[in-house]
């Protein structure tokens, strides 16, 4: 499977990473050489095998629908590189 | 699929509005899908956030087996197919007030599957509109525009609050029918107790899919309007962008694959972003989570707990009150109206009950601007009163006077009827007595009624005016007809 430099640029879009135009073209070639080597999975035959979205066989626990809960504001918004009044605050996204 | 009578002409000819809605109900629930922290609604900023909302690095998601179980009972409710195994997927995109970076939500493998409900139209005609699934996903948290000039302000408390996606098929074909819709499915949470369905603080939103076509052709390209927050903006939005997509199609020009928002400032929608850049959400099952596997025990014990849901109550109002379909379907699209309309009619005629409560009772509280809660004449006497109409105590003239009064005052309507002494005249001879004063005193007029049988009516109004409105209508009409020969 090879992947050139425009789904590239496009992936680094989505992952909002800086890529310049000089990176482009070995990133392509890394990725391609990526995607290939997993492509010999494809070699395993797994027309009868039910797919797996976990390696153990376990069931999701629950829990009760019971509140536990502090006050954390000032713990989860001390991370923030700007917060103000409690708020996080980015620079203004409006669509 | 039967003919639609809902096309909208313009200038080159008719087109069909096709419309998809997506609803987003907030679960009903103490706590949040995946953490611990409280749901609740008004709190100050970011103090309803654990470090799971706030995604911090090593935190791990647990489910609310609470939420599970609303899913699968609001899955029971619209009668869909409950799905006893399924995936929560990542869905990824960026987004300030999405901490993660993804919202944990069901692609492939939904909680719920196919089903469809019955929505009620003008008229007391019905539709069925399928449902394509139900699933559950993280709610984000809010992102506040107009509080600084250059930063945007983030508030985490809805973050993580667990969401259900309603997502029907693209059946409907009119503003009304969507908005039919939305209060159908409103209702039907109410009545399972799974969403409050408030819409104004946003627990019940909508995404409206809407395009045109002509008839009979394929589907054309649809624009999806986000957010819509009230039945009414639900309508205006609909009914402006079909417009917008019909005049852009008769200038020739092509609908574009878009996100639009409505502006019910304006009445309009304006595009948002554009669809196929902004869509790319690399969905893949979370990897923090196992597949949830449910139980059939668990689903028929849901099923066996369901209430009576609208449709079937509505049909027992017909078959056991002798109520019109439109008359109950008035009276069970909202919970609490049914139920007060129930206690009425455990009091007297239920026919009589259903008139009242949807005709006078409602038009007071509209008015007043109250509500069944607030209201400050209760079932009991409302029921009262219509026994002292059914009993010839009151006239139904009357008996709307005394309603009034029962409502400013919250006085029973024996009290007031007492007390003002408006119990009504039916005592013949009484009447009788009046009658014979008035064809006394009016010779010109019992001439005149022989040839003109119409001033009957004037003879009427002469003995409720002598009697303050309290005789009973029926005898003076028969004793007036025997007494000026007609």
């Amino acid at each position: 499977m090879s992947v050139d430099e425009n789904t590239v640029r496009g992936i680094a879009r989505l992952a909002r990473i800086a890529v310049s135009e000089e990176e482009l073209a070995p990133l392509a070639k890394d990725m391609s050489a990526i995607l290939d080597w997993v492509e010999q999975l494809g070699e395993v035959e797994t027309d009868n095998v039910a797919p797996l979205t976990s390696v153990v066989e376990m069931e999701m626990k629950m829990r009760e629908d019971i509140v536990q809960h502090e006050n954390i504001q000032r713990e989860v918004t001390q991370n923030a590189a700007v917060s103000e009044d409690g708020f996080f605050t980015v620079p203004k996204v409006i669509e | 699929m039967s003919e639609n009578k809902n096309l909208v002409e313009g200038a080159t000819g008719s087109w069909e509005i096709v419309l998809g809605l997506e609803i987003h109900a907030q679960v009903l629930s103490d706590a949040k899908l995946f953490s611990s922290a409280p749901t609740k609604f008004g709190a100050e900023q970011n103090t309803q956030v654990s470090l799971v909302d706030a995604a911090m690095p090593g935190m791990l998601p647990v489910i609310n087996e609470e939420c599970v179980r609303k899913a699968v009972r609001t899955g029971l409710g619209i009668k869909s197919k409950i799905n006893l195994r399924s995936v929560f997927d990542r869905k990824n995109y960026f987004y300030p007030d999405l901490p993660q970076g993804y919202q944990i939500s069901q692609f492939k493998y939904p909680i719920v599957g196919e089903g469809e409900i019955e929505i009620d139209l003008k008229g007391g005609a019905t539709k069925r509109i399928g449902i394509e699934r139900l699933h559950l996903e993280q709610d984000a948290g809010k992102s506040i525009h107009d509080q600084h000039p250059s930063l945007s302000y983030v508030d985490l408390n809805r973050s993580g609050v667990a969401l259900m996606e309603i997502v029907s098929k693209p059946d409907m074909r009119s503003s009304e029918e969507a908005q039919a819709y939305v209060k159908k499915v409103r209702a039907i949470l109410r009545y399972l107790g799974t969403c409050d369905g408030n819409m104004e603080e946003g627990s019940l939103r909508a995404d409206v899919n809407v395009s045109v076509r002509r008839p009979g052709e394929p589907l054309g390209t649809r624009c999806e309007i986000k957010n819509v927050n009230s039945i009414r903006f639900i309508g205006q939005a609909i009914e402006h962008e079909a417009r917008r997509q019909i005049d852009v199609l008769e200038d020739g020009g092509s609908v574009r694959l878009e996100t639009r928002l409505f502006d019910p400032k304006k009445g309009v929608t304006r595009a948002m972003r554009s669809k196929e850049e902004a869509h790319d959400y690399r969905y893949f099952p979370d990897p923090d989570l196992l597949p949830l596997v449910i139980s059939q025990e668990m689903v028929d014990a849901l099923a066996a707990d369901l209430p009576e849901l609208p449709d079937e109550k509505k049909a027992r109002f017909v078959r056991e009150y002798g109520l019109s379909p439109y008359d109950a379907g008035v009276l069970v699209s909202e919970k609490v109206s049914a139920a007060f309309f129930e206690s009425v009619a455990s009091e007297c005629d239920p026919k009589l009950a259903a008139n009242w409560v949807t005709g006078e009772f409602f038009g007071a509280l509209r008015k007043a601007g109250a509500t069944i809660e607030t209201s400050p004449v209760s079932a009991k006497q409302l029921g009262e009163l219509i026994n002292l109409i059914s009993d010839d105590t009151l006239s139904g003239r009357i008996a709307k006077d005394v309603f009034e009064i029962m409502f400013e005052t919250s006085d029973d309507a024996a009290k007031i009827v007492e007390e003002r002494g408006l119990r009504q005249v039916t005592d013949l001879g009484a009447i009788e007595k009046v009658i014979d004063e008035i064809i006394a005193a009016n010779p010109d007029k019992v001439e005149q009624v022989k040839a003109k049988p119409k001033l009957m009516g004037w003879f009427v109004g002469q003995v409720m005016k002598a009697t303050g409105g309290k005789a009973n209508p029926s005898s003076v009409n028969g004793l007036l007809s025997k007494k000026l020969g007609l």
